[in-house]
């Protein structure tokens, strides 16, 4: 049996090379994404674009979405914006539910 | 091992064609896929629809898989699991999932199916409790992951891997633990707290307060995970009222704020001394609950 010793980190800042490889998807549909509004990433230009925060999770889930439901890049838009007022009302609700 | 039957969980016939089996596939997707539909089961459920369209999408998986139909089911091949089928990540809060994430019968005929994670990197899921973000923590994770041996041989692999969850992680942030071939991208969630309710970097939860308390204000001790601080309520209080503990949310910076909602809780009036004061507030307080509502 191996041992793993080396010290984990919190993924907090991507790079499109490294954002590619963390949600297997290619560098066009990032862009897509990106050009969406989905994906807000830090920098001037793609070479020095960080991604942080919220849109490393949402990369993540727009590529699930995509991969098993075939939703393109603008439907995504919709489909995750709904999602987070989906969530934010949830969590309202559960907030109120108690009272 | 459970015999499956692909047709049933997509819900179409045996002689669907590609064209219904990809409408049936896409309507089970979009009901049960996990990002959608919340629900404990809807992973499972949306695993089994997934695998059941991977067979039948592929004409000659299907064809493999139609001529189990031919033998009698549930017979003595599928009687013992293949070894380590039912191995593989063991996240807390999530159950036993093959290394590709089908199922042991998926397995069994096809091999681990689509494209094993051989130097890549592995993806997965920890539940960790709300308190580990605050003082961080070391967990040990087991976990099986395919290699390729000498002779050419698949075996699966298995690993102890140090985790340290660091302090300050938020729900659905990631944490990497680097490895040899690939790292190992762990998706965080807090497991569900008695208390609080967690929203980024800030807490909520509900603070009981007797109506005396509300009334006339004062000051209570609450424990938080941050240690026990002392939280001024003010006079007149009411239920629902937010009072904010900045800088005990979770850590970082700045560390988020703890929100307590206040819960005005009446105390039984069923002791004779509990009635008199009821009585004497209902006979000597001016207070109609009801103004306003017409009544």
């Amino acid at each position: 049996m191996k041992k793993t010793t080396r010290r984990s980190d919190i993924v907090d800042a991507l790079s499109l090379p490294d954002l590619c490889r963390f949600c297997h998807a290619d560098e066009e549909w990032v862009i897509e994404l990106v050009e969406e509004g989905v994906l807000t990433p830090v920098g001037s230009h793609r070479g020095n674009w960080r991604f942080v925060g919220t849109s490393i999770v949402r990369a993540k889930k727009a590529g699930r979405l995509s991969r098993d439901l075939g939703i393109n890049a603008p439907g995504l838009a919709l489909v995750l914006e709904l999602m987070e007022q989906r969530d934010a009302v949830r969590r309202r609700l559960a907030r109120y539910e108690s009272l | 091992m459970d015999f499956k039957d692909y047709y049933q969980i997509l819900g179409v016939t045996r002689d669907a064609d590609a064209a219904a089996i990809k409408k049936a596939f896409r309507k089970a997707a979009r009901k049960y896929h996990p990002d959608v539909n919340t629900d404990p089961d809807a992973e499972t459920k949306f695993k089994d629809v997934n695998e059941a369209y991977e067979v039948l999408k592929d004409p000659e998986r299907r064809a493999t898989y139609d001529q189990l139909w031919q033998a009698p089911q549930g017979g003595s091949r599928w009687a013992e699991p293949p070894p380590g089928w039912e191995e593989g990540f063991r996240f807390s809060g999530h159950g036993p999932q093959g290394a590709s994430g089908y199922s042991g019968f998926f397995e069994e005929m096809f091999g681990d199916g689509m494209g094993a994670h051989f130097g890549g990197d592995s993806h997965g899921r920890i539940e960790v409790p709300i308190e580990d973000a605050y003082a961080g923590a070391a967990r040990k994770l087991s976990l099986r992951t395919p290699a390729v041996g000498p002779d050419g041989r698949v075996t699966l692999e298995e690993r102890v891997v140090n985790v340290n969850i660091p302090r300050g992680i938020l729900e659905g942030q990631h944490i990497r633990v680097p490895g040899q071939g690939g790292d190992l991208f762990l998706e965080v969630n807090f497991a569900a707290h008695p208390v609080y309710r967690p929203e980024g970097k800030d807490l909520y939860m509900d603070l009981p307060v007797a109506p005396w308390e509300a009334a006339l204000g004062g000051h209570v001790v609450l424990p938080t995970p941050d240690g026990r601080v002392d939280l001024r309520i003010p006079a007149n209080a009411r239920t629902g009222q937010k009072l904010r503990l900045r800088g005990k949310g979770l850590p970082g910076t700045p560390a988020g704020d703890i929100y307590a909602t206040l819960k005005i809780i009446n105390p039984r009036a069923d002791t004779e001394q509990a009635r008199a004061l009821f009585e004497q507030m209902a006979r000597d307080l001016a207070f109609d609950p009801r103004a306003g509502t017409g009544a």
